[in-house]
């Protein structure tokens, strides 16, 4: 059963290479996308599908949490891509639609790994699909950023791959046997010798760490979300850091389960109060306004780990901004997507008054950006809310008082520049005209603002039941 | 652990100090290469029964690492007509320096971490992290995009002689394969798309994305 949710992304893979036609792939992709959400929510609703293929594959609330997240996502880009995609039909489609499938099928196989080998490959696969993403518009600036990506990406995945291996020595000594199944590993992790576990987290936190974006392994990430077509930005900032961000709670747990949780929430602390300054530093004064949503999603990988070191009822908000953050990093770079078609350039000198050229996408980009910053009634309010009183609640007064000063600094940094691309009136070019907000490239943006509300208001029982399972499953109460 | 292992990773060792110290990119890949076999010989070392894993092993690793690789680097370089210098940003004196203390602290490191019995004498912790080490060093200091490619080979390298500890645990293999992917066709493809674009592979040139 669990396998059908990363075959059936391949066999779309196959499915968009062979076919011939630039029109019908993209909608190939939106109909893989929504049988894989149908696939996600069936199994999400059947508990008792918990029976497993192997026991490397396997569904756990966490994984189904972030499969929820990742399908949910895709299936609204997949949506959008239709409308994009129509618009570039200068550009042939094949490799950007294959690996689109690809990135689903990976995403997915990381959600359900329950081996750090698996974990690895899935993200090393990402990795690889992704670089292909970003090198959709085929130009210099676009080679720069998969370059760039590239090598820091292969870095840190290599960075990864050495820290599970250091695991698996732990393990070696400790237990006599190179184990990496997570169940083994945190039931007998008491075994585990501490040298080898905290050297083994370091390189983890540091290879996943560059996957996420935090700082300061954030470098490839303004280039990559400032090049790339905002759809990619959209999975990359919501579906691909969650991946990793997931396979990074997977180590905390093993290395707290081994009984060195303190050293890794310190060092988890540090590393997300240093993302939250260093997104605050770039985001006061960016006059582009796609590096401006890079940086917000460093911001964020930087809160979603903060709350994990905060621990206790941090690691329930942090899980929930997993979902707030992911839903509303699609409504911004979708909307960001459009605009920058319309007015075909992304810097404020020549972007201004979106809101009388696309009342509908700025409009949406506006509320994007009151719901990312922590604005009532929408759902990150709830999940950053919660992550400061964790903090207040486990007496870490000075890290409470850093992130709300940072929360208020990026406030400002980042209000200015989109009420700067929003606000005014439009530069008078009759090009700029011709973009129509058609339905497909408004629709999945207003369903994704739609869900980021409701979160803020009532989150649904299911969610709520997985979300409290999934924290029960990282060991707090 | 026999003392042939450690002759051997003491050379590999040295040709991490060559392809830093190099100031000939050609040079510096043919080192890689032969890295690349050095490493093939070390799972000899590690099982003692001649199994089909084993011998498929070595002969993978001597083809991929020490012939594949380095052979499709050496034809970028002949293809895109450019300079064999090594145009690093960091001297010749201070990185060999740095790789020195680097390779010192990777022994020192080790000594502090709690071994299996078996690996106690043998180089392969340390020798590993200073590898590893190296390659960082390659990649961040050299402004060549080749450059940069050798100095992950190095990085990779380094991680393969730790995963060899690790031999029952099948590792080894996928970390290869992986690689190999990232090495051929990603690498490949991106450095080929550089050239056409920019007709050369100075990574100077990629520096419009800034702030």
């Amino acid at each position: 059963m669990v396998v059908y949710l990363i075959i059936v992304p391949l066999l779309g893979a196959l499915l968009t290479f062979v076919l011939p036609s630039d029109r019908a792939r993209p909608w190939i992709v939106a109909a893989t996308a929504a049988l894989h959400t149908a696939l996600t929510v069936a199994v999400i609703r059947a508990p008792d599908i918990d029976v497993s293929d192997t026991v490397w594959l396997r569904f756990d609330a966490l994984g189904r949490l972030v499969l929820l997240v990742i399908s949910t996502l895709f299936l609204i880009c997949a949506t959008y891509c239709i409308g994009y995609l129509r618009v570039r039909a200068e550009r042939p489609n094949r490799i950007f639609c294959t690996a689109l499938m690809i990135f689903l099928a990976m995403t997915s196989l990381v959600a359900l790994a329950q081996h750090l080998t698996i974990l690895w490959v899935g993200m090393e696969a990402t990795t690889l699909a992704t670089a292909v993403l970003l090198y959709f518009n085929q130009n210099r600036r676009s080679l720069e950023a998969t370059w760039k990506y590239l090598m820091i990406g292969s870095v840190g995945i290599a960075l990864a791959l050495l820290g599970t291996l250091f695991l698996a020595y732990a393990a070696l000594i400790g237990l006599g046997e190179p184990v990496l199944l997570f169940s083994d590993l945190v039931r007998r992790a008491a075994h585990l010798p501490a040298p080898w576990v905290r050297t083994a987290f370091v390189f983890l936190l540091v290879g996943y760490g560059t996957k996420m974006g935090l700082a300061p392994l954030h470098t490839w990430k303004p280039d990559a979300y400032g090049e790339a077509p905002g759809v990619v930005g959209a999975l990359l900032s919501g579906a691909m850091t969650t991946c990793a961000f997931l396979a990074l709670l997977r180590v905390v747990r093993i290395v707290d389960a081994a009984g060195q949780g303190r050293f890794a929430r310190e060092l988890l602390v540090v590393i997300g109060l240093l993302s939250m300054a260093t997104a605050a530093v770039f985001m006061v004064g960016q006059r582009d306004f796609k590096r401006l949503l890079a940086y917000s999603s460093v911001e964020h990988m930087g809160i979603l780990v903060l709350g994990i070191g905060i621990g206790g009822a941090g690691v329930f908000a942090a899980l929930l901004h997993v979902v707030n953050n992911a839903l509303t990093k699609g409504v911004l770079f979708l909307a960001a997507g459009n605009i920058h078609r319309a007015f075909k350039s992304k810097r404020l000198e020549d972007v201004t008054g979106a809101l009388r050229r696309l009342p509908l996408s700025a409009g949406l980009f506006l509320a994007g950006f009151f719901a990312i910053t922590g604005s009532p009634p929408f759902g990150p309010f709830v999940s950053e809310l919660a992550i400061l009183v964790a903090a207040i609640d486990g007496r870490l007064y000075i890290v409470a008082a850093l992130y709300l000063i940072l929360l208020a600094i990026i406030f400002i940094g980042m209000g200015s520049t989109v009420l700067a691309v929003v606000q005014g009136v439009p530069p008078d070019d009759a090009e700029g005209r011709s973009f129509r907000e058609s339905p497909f490239k408004t629709v999945p943006i207003i369903v994704s603002l739609a869900l980021v509300l409701m979160m803020g208001i009532w989150i649904p029982e299911p969610i709520s039941a997985l979300l409290h399972a999934a924290s029960r499953l990282l060991g707090a109460s | 652990m026999p003392p042939i292992s450690d002759s051997i990773l003491i050379v590999l060792l040295l040709t991490n100090f060559f392809v830093l110290g190099t100031a000939n990119l050609r040079a510096a890949i043919r080192a890689v290469a032969l890295q690349g076999v050095l490493l093939s010989l070390l799972p000899l070392f590690v099982e003692s029964h001649a199994t089909l894993r084993l011998m498929t092993l070595v002969g993978v690793t001597a083809i991929v690492k020490g012939a594949v690789i380095p052979a499709l680097l050496l034809k970028a370089l002949r293809d895109v007509h450019i300079g064999h210098e090594v145009e690093p940003y960091v001297g010749f004196v201070p990185s060999l320096f740095l790789c020195a203390i680097g390779t010192a602290l990777a022994l020192l490191f080790s000594d502090q971490l709690p071994l299996a019995p078996e690996h106690r004498a043998g180089l392969f912790v340390p020798a590993s992290l200073a590898t590893l080490l190296a390659g960082f060093l390659v990649l961040t200091t050299r402004r060549k995009a080749i450059s940069q490619v050798t100095g992950y080979l190095v990085l990779e390298n380094g991680i393969y002689v730790f995963g060899l500890l690790l031999y029952q645990a099948m590792v080894v293999e996928v970390g290869v394969l992986l690689d190999l992917l990232v090495g051929i066709f990603v690498m490949g493809i991106v450095l080929n798309h550089i050239q056409r674009e920019f007709s050369s592979l100075d990574t100077e040139q990629l520096s419009r994305l800034r702030e």
